[in-house]
């Protein structure tokens, strides 16, 4: 008989092991898979326990994302309270347990949620530290955004404003707000609001630039040797560009003119000529080099993000069979229309002022530890050279031209040289509606600032340089301490 | 050095184990520490060299390993619930101060085994009366919709954990009779004719019944083993006289199966009695055919019954959207407890156990789930561990068994190490997703009174079994 219990324990040890096999496989194999599935609630009970780190403005006082603590001891839990309710909204975004996360709340959770590598986890678990979310300081100036929405005044539209030699994003403001101390009862509301509250329009929303566009068209052509500043086209309007006569605004004709003269009074007629002598291929180079094409490289999420370019009838990105002249000028047709967000004119503008050097966005400047040190500092990163410094140069003397005496008087400042570009798209059929735009830098000495800012669906007759520019300038204002 | 000095020697680890966990626990919890608490371990050290002591005293020649063993895991068990609830950890104590009366009393009470012998037919009707009594009208209450328990005014019990040892002690009793006479000699060689009549017939009539019933690669296979298996059964000539009772156990497993409906106490006890088998007979295929007709029944059973049938189901697909929240929380719980856990564990009282809103994530952590629990906080090299020290218990139980003179004492041993064995598997199993889950506890580990005590009485029966082994073989200098 013994031989029989001999086999009984043989099979007692092979059950035990298979028990052992199922232990590894939850515990080790498929740990990761269990940890990220849906249903299983306990990364995020775990995460309610943990209070996040805050979210300070550039100054480092101001407090744009803030911890809430309710319930005592094992029950204490910590829940996201912004107290500048939506003045930040879309570049901070919110952080709820049901709601999900947005904006900075998202692309820094990793960081706000204290999560740390391999080995500084096990320094903190001897240590004993209980685990704690890292406060990021950002960009952000608070005066300027008050400003830059005291501006738009409630129209909806967007401003974003940068730093050229560092890419540090200043102001962005998209107009209507949503409050994210709603979100987790009011998500759903805000989802169905059809003046989109929640849509980035820095970031997320794409618009014919018009003739803000005409800078990119000129840094190629000048870039590429094909002009310089003083050199003479017929500005006459109107002209047959592509098959079609193109008119300058108004209809005016302005005979011979100077490539500067030509920017100051955004003719038209010229651009168009300029930019067939540049060619498809060129300007297209010329824009992804500005970062057209490709999402913004800002520490945002990317599904709130959007790439400029040029897009066919289809909603399709296309880099060749579109009308060049009209797209020289911002316009276009249906084989392709250029379209930009308001965060890349901004980088038109902040890579105009850098000489040239196309600095990487970024929304953080510094990461803090709880005990104050700094655990990382974002430091300024060369996305591109977009253009030679001296064509830079170049295109920095003709943009002042434009607020000292063309299209963008209104955005000038008092002792200060700003650069800057006006853009009008006709919208619509009947070009019932514009779109105003102003791009700009200053002091043109030393760029401290670029600034790019539009309104949506504006009567006809606004045009940017009364319309965006007086907004540009008093956020300039602010933040050139001039406010 | 004697057994009983080994034995004390092996409670050591067991007090550090206690000190430890709960030092663990305490430092954890800062705001409810009092003296109260630490004294528990205190307490619970002073009973483990208390029952050393009567050990020593009555069974001196006694296995020394095991009794250290079960004291190691019901130390495990108390710092664990101790971590779950306070409360609960008190009771448990208490509990195990009645397992420890009913540990000693079965010792001084029962001085020879083979007194059961005589009682047998009495001690499986008694069981069996215990099996039914969940579903009596009155006293029966229902759990997750297996009926496991009993209510008497305050206390609940559950019978089956006390049924399986008069259950064990039955057929060991009956199968050191029969077991020999179970089977005769094989057979000369069959003459041609006879053994297609033999073998023929019935792979005919099988292929048929696959065919006709359409069943399925599964049920194919399980079809054709079992006809199989009854062949070779059959080659043996086994007198249908003594082949009845077992007949009638398998009907009773069946009958369990569909009465108090749960799928793991019926695999605990048929598979113990297939142990018994195999241990009294020899015979593969009589196991063979007991598995195969186990495993149909189950089959037939479980598409039947919706209680076992939605526990198969979720047993199959836990994370199945509509499930997951419902019926296959428990088993998806249990599995993301472990994987927080990993190859460490968080440690003991670090795991996430309760909610903010109050209540416990893991539904039941003290008694099904208690396995997950200590995953979590203990992590894999925990569990295994623990799954280590039952592997110990049942070599010695089963050791003890090797050592045993007599065919009862054998198979008694045998019978009750391989159904303890077995509830470790089927609720460790469980819990793992190897088989189904069901509610059976985890042997000195969960929290429980039933369990406490039935465990206590089936260690002090090996014991008692042991101490009879080894003092002959000490009187005959074969065991130093």
């Amino acid at each position: 008989m013994n031989r029989q219990i001999a086999q009984l324990f043989a099979l007692t040890a092979v059950l035990f092991g298979v028990l052992v096999v199922f232990t590894s496989r939850w515990t080790v194999f498929e740990a990761q898979s269990l940890d990220d599935n849906a249903a299983n609630r306990r990364p995020l009970i775990e995460e309610q326990k943990t209070p996040r780190g805050l979210i300070y403005a550039r100054n480092g006082r101001t407090v744009l994302a803030d911890n809430r603590a309710s319930g005592r001891g094992e029950d204490r839990i910590f829940t996201r309270v912004y107290p500048t309710g939506g003045l930040f909204a879309h570049p901070i975004g919110y952080s709820f347990i049901r709601n999900g996360r947005r904006s900075l709340e998202l692309s820094r959770n990793d960081d706000l949620a204290g999560e740390e590598d391999e080995f500084e986890t096990i320094l903190s678990e001897l240590e004993d530290r209980t685990r704690e979310g890292f406060d990021v300081v950002t960009n952000l100036d608070v005066a300027a955004t008050q400003a830059a929405v005291r501006g738009l005044g409630g129209r909806k539209g967007a401003v974003v404003a940068v730093e050229p030699q560092t890419g540090k994003v200043r102001v962005m403001v998209s107009i209507p707000e949503y409050d994210p101390n709603e979100v987790p009862f009011g998500l759903r509301r805000i989802e169905a609001d059809p003046n989109q509250p929640l849509l980035n329009r820095t970031t997320q929303e794409l618009y014919p630039p018009g003739s803000t566009f005409k800078v990119v068209t000129a840094a190629a052509a000048l870039d590429t040797g094909k002009l310089t500043p003083t050199t003479v086209i017929d500005g006459s309007s109107p002209k047959i560009i592509s098959g079609i006569p193109l008119q300058n605004a108004g209809g005016q004709s302005f005979g011979p003119i100077s490539f500067t003269d030509a920017l100051t009074n955004s003719v038209n007629t010229v651009f168009a000529q300029v930019g067939l002598r540049v060619g498809r291929g060129t300007l297209v180079d010329y824009m992804k080099r500005f970062g057209f094409y490709a999402d913004p490289q800002l520490d945002y999420p990317g599904f709130q993000m959007v790439p400029s370019g040029i897009l066919n009838g289809d909603g399709d990105y296309v880099e060749d069979g579109f009308d060049l002249g009209r797209v020289a000028i911002g316009q276009g047709g249906l084989e392709g229309e250029i379209r930009a967000s308001p965060l890349q004119m901004a980088l038109v503008a902040a890579a105009i002022a850098n000489r040239g050097r196309l600095m990487k966005p970024r929304l953080t400047d510094r990461v803090l530890r709880p005990d104050g040190r700094i655990k990382e500092r974002v430091e300024p990163d060369l996305q591109s050279q977009v253009m030679k410094p001296e064509t830079a140069e170049q295109l920095a003397q003709m943009m002042s031209r434009v607020v000292e005496e063309g299209t963008g008087t209104a955005a000038a400042l008092a002792g200060i040289r700003v650069a800057g570009k006006t853009g009008t798209a006709e919208l619509g059929a009947a070009a019932e509606f514009t779109q105003p735009w102003f791009i700009a830098f200053a002091p043109v000495e030393d760029p401290q600032v670029a600034i790019a800012v539009t309104v949506e669906r504006q009567p006809p007759g606004s045009a940017g340089g009364t319309v965006a520019a007086p907004i540009a300038r008093s956020v300039l204002e602010t933040l050139l301490g001039r406010g | 050095m004697s057994a009983r000095t080994r034995e004390l020697f092996g409670l050591l680890p067991v007090s550090l184990l206690v000190a430890a966990g709960f030092a663990a626990v305490l430092a954890t919890r800062t705001q409810d520490v009092s003296n109260a608490t630490l004294t528990y371990g205190a307490v619970f050290l002073a009973l483990c060299v208390f029952a050393h002591l009567f050990i020593r005293a009555r069974l001196p020649d006694a296995d020394p390993y095991m009794f250290p063993l079960a004291a190691l895991l019901a130390a495990v068990g108390l710092v664990l619930i101790y971590r779950i609830d306070a409360d609960l950890a008190r009771e448990q104590a208490q509990w195990f101060v009645v397992g420890l009366l009913f540990f000693c009393g079965t010792i001084l009470l029962l001085r020879d085994h083979h007194v059961l012998e005589r009682y047998r037919y009495t001690i499986a009707a008694a069981s069996i009366a215990l099996l039914a009594m969940p579903r009596l009208p009155g006293i029966g209450a229902q759990v997750n919709g297996a009926f496991l328990a009993i209510k008497l005014g305050p206390i609940q019990f559950q019978p089956a954990e006390f049924a399986k040892l008069g259950i064990i002690i039955f057929l060991a009793s009956y199968l050191r009779e029969t077991g020999d006479i179970l089977v005769r000699p094989r057979l000369r060689p069959l003459r041609f004719q006879r053994g297609l009549l033999l073998y023929g017939l019935p792979a005919a009539l099988t292929v048929v019944a696959i065919l006709v019933l359409e069943l399925g690669v599964a049920g194919s296979v399980l079809l054709a083993a079992f006809v199989a298996s009854l062949v070779a059964v059959l080659r043996e000539r086994p007198s249908p006289k003594h082949f009845g009772p077992l007949l009638l156990v398998w009907g009773l497993a069946m009958l369990m199966l569909i009465v108090i409906r749960d799928l793991g106490s019926s695999l605990m006890f048929f598979g113990g009695f297939l142990a018994l088998l195999y241990a009294a007979t020899g015979r593969l295929s009589l196991v063979a055919a007991g598995t195969t007709m186990f495993l149909g029944g189950s089959v037939i059973v479980a598409s039947n019954v919706a209680h076992v049938k939605e526990r198969v189901d979720v047993w199959l697909d836990p994370f199945k959207r509509g499930v997951v929240d419902r019926e296959g929380y428990q088993i998806a719980q249990s599995l993301f407890a472990q994987a927080d856990g990993g190859l460490f564990g968080q440690g003991f009282g670090q795991a996430l156990l309760e909610l903010p809103g109050g209540g416990t994530i893991l539904p039941t952590p003290q008694t099904d789930l208690i396995y997950a629990v200590l995953t979590n906080e203990a992590g894999l090299f925990g569990a295994v561990g623990v799954i280590g020290a039952y592997l110990l218990f049942a070599f010695r139980g089963f050791k003890t068994a090797m050592l045993a003179r007599d065919g009862f004492s054998k198979l008694l041993t045998v019978g009750l190490t391989a159904v303890f064995a077995l509830q470790v598997f089927v609720i460790v199993g469980g819990v793992t997703r190897v088989i189904p889950l069901t509610g059976v506890t985890l042997p000195f580990v969960s929290y429980g009174g039933s369990s406490i005590v039935a465990n206590m009485v089936l260690l002090a029966l090996i014991l008692i079994v042991s101490d009879h082994a080894r003092s002959e073989r000490i009187r005959r200098g074969g065991l130093v």
